[in-house]
């Protein structure tokens, strides 16, 4: 089985992001939020981060879009490299032209007066020309499907449409590689499908690399390349999402398994032999009728 | 016995949006209801009228006896504890203890009585270690959780809880659902509002649709899941163990609620088809 740490698991892609040796205490803490960890992203990869609370998730993404060490000091041991940069030695501007951030609550990310507004925001602060931001803004539009709504207000959008929005002003920077912090836990169950439809297709059609964090992984396991683990402030587990789920020791993490996951490895305990993880319900029914 | 009753209900924004429709809907004392359907389907405003902190633009909410629009939400919280769905909307005091004794200190709690349940409440929520913070220095799952030790600390008749498990890990869901269990077993009322419908299967709630701002389905979850054209519409899939279920050819007479109960009958199976 592929549970393996270091850059083993990336095969042919070349790294976008790379972590060594990455160990980082809050000012006002005790103990370290990271402890050794190391990692590497490839580009084009989908890779799902999970948890329990408190693991430090959070704390890595911010290493890597560079909101730590800049704007959270702090005790910092290792390095960061991410399309080339060495994160702590790289001013935020230009950070944020390769790596883009979506909260979890867009209403923390969209304020301006109109769709189309929001979306040149980034632009406008780099000072990209007019028309080079006319372009981009209808292209991320487009990408979206919020042309629609460009010159509504945010506050008139269903939730579902601002998160779409708040992506599409992601989109417009052009980032390499863009991090989402559990973009779809407010989302009901089908808008947080489409977002997530939306993840693959811009990771297909653009090669654009994300980095999830998300507590209901059944949303995102089709779609990810990759599952990382993380507890107590290091990475414990990588490897592809079947394998990953499929080991034992996952659900002792506070890892949110799938209930399928969990009931193929209960059954692969009970001795019952299947013939491949199943990723949906209906897999797993298939492999139970032909048994 | 009835304790909360929506008669013709509807509810109109300031703005001139029109939030819930024509809403009829009782709840009975001990009952677990969870409300489900789209984001703006109205359930949050649903919610908020069983303490008062919205009065009804039509209709009447009746609370144990008593139209909410006769009293105050100071009074009938007493009775009704709310956990929003964003913390931030809650959480006011300087410390996580007051937080927490803040509303038994206004329910007029003996001062010993207020410690223990104190004690209990950050003990259970793993919140003990907080007890001189700030709220404000908590993670979001940790003000989450802070908002129901409130809650719970004071005893309310009905717990309403707005999105529990966002931002939850899998251990806190797992405690989460003890609570639930607990407070079934103690004839509490729950009324509960969530998009995580893996949460909500083995609970087996009574199901609530909502869509537009009205009632579109309400029953067992059992039956309402099974109904794939009504989901559709309320944007909600399908719990997988049920899905699971629908694609066995060899099943149980009812689908499986948990996991173990899935292993145990698949075992079953298993063997009995082996014996032969």
């Amino acid at each position: 089985m592929s549970i393996t740490t270091g850059s083993s698991t990336l095969g042919e892609r070349k790294a976008i992001a790379s972590i060594e040796g990455l160990s980082f205490r809050y000012p006002d803490s005790q103990r370290h939020a990271l402890q050794d960890v190391s990692l590497e992203i490839g580009q084009g990869e989908v890779v799902l981060l999970a948890g329990p609370s408190g693991c430090g998730k959070s704390t890595l993404l911010r290493a890597i879009n560079g909101l730590i060490p800049h704007m959270y000091p702090g005790d910092y041991r290792g390095s960061v490299t991410v399309c080339g940069l060495t994160v702590a030695e790289t001013p935020m501007s230009t950070l944020a032209q390769n790596v883009g951030l979506l909260f979890q609550n867009p209403e923390n990310q969209i304020f301006m007066f109109s769709v189309e507004r929001d979306i040149a925001f980034g632009l406008q602060n780099l000072s990209v020309p007019r028309a080079e931001m006319r372009s981009r803004v209808d292209e991320a539009m487009r990408l979206l499907g919020v042309t629609d709504l460009a010159h509504r207000a945010p506050h008139e959008l269903s939730d579902g449409q601002k998160q779409r929005t708040a992506l599409a002003g992601v989109i417009a920077m052009r980032p390499k590689l863009i991090i989402l912090d559990e973009p779809t836990s407010l989302l009901d169950p089908k808008t947080a499908l489409e977002v997530v439809s939306l993840i693959e297709k811009l990771n297909r059609e653009l090669g654009i690399t994300f980095i999830v964090v998300e507590h209901r992984l059944e949303l995102l396991i089709p779609i990810a390349h990759r599952l990382v683990v993380m507890d107590g402030g290091s990475k414990v587990m990588d490897g592809p999402p079947q394998d990953v789920l499929a080991d034992s020791r996952v659900e002792a993490y506070g890892v949110g398994v799938p209930p399928i996951s969990r009931l193929y490895n209960a059954l692969s305990k009970d001795g019952m032999r299947l013939p491949k993880v199943p990723e949906t319900p209906e897999e797993l029914a298939e492999e139970l009728n032909g048994l | 016995m009835t304790l909360i009753e929506f008669r013709n209900v509807s509810f109109v924004h300031q703005t001139g949006v029109t939030a819930l429709s024509d809403v009829s809907l009782t709840v009975g004392k001990g009952e677990t209801v969870a409300v489900v359907g789209e984001n703006g389907a109205g359930k949050t405003t649903l919610v908020r009228h069983t303490n008062g902190l919205l009065k009804p633009t039509q209709g009447s909410v009746v609370v144990d006896g008593v139209d909410t629009r006769d009293t105050t939400t100071a009074t009938l919280s007493r009775a009704v504890g709310i956990a929003f769905q964003n913390p931030d909307h809650q959480l006011f005091s300087e410390s996580v203890e007051n937080e927490v004794r803040f509303a038994m200190k206004n329910f007029g709690f003996a001062e010993g009585l207020i410690s223990q349940r104190l004690d209990w409440a950050l003990k259970f929520f793993g919140l003990e270690q907080y007890r001189k913070s700030s709220p404000l220095v908590l993670s979001g799952g940790e003000k989450k959780r802070l908002t129901l030790a409130c809650i719970l600390a004071w005893d309310p008749e009905v717990v309403v809880l707005d999105e529990p498990t966002v931002g939850q890990d899998s251990l806190q869901k797992e405690k989460l659902a003890q609570i639930f269990r607990l407070l079934q077993s103690t004839g509490k009322t729950i009324i509960i509002v969530s998009h995580d419908v893996e949460f909500l299967w083995p609970i087996q709630p009574r199901l609530v649709v909502m869509s537009g701002g009205r009632v579109v389905a309400d029953g067992k979850i059992s039956v309402i899941m099974a109904d794939r054209e009504l989901l559709e519409g309320a944007r909600v899939t399908q719990p997988q163990l049920l899905r699971l279920y629908s694609g066995l050819r060899n099943k149980p007479a009812g689908p499986f609620l948990d996991v173990l109960e899935a292993r145990d009958w698949i075992g079953g199976w298993r063997a009995r088809r082996e014996a032969r």
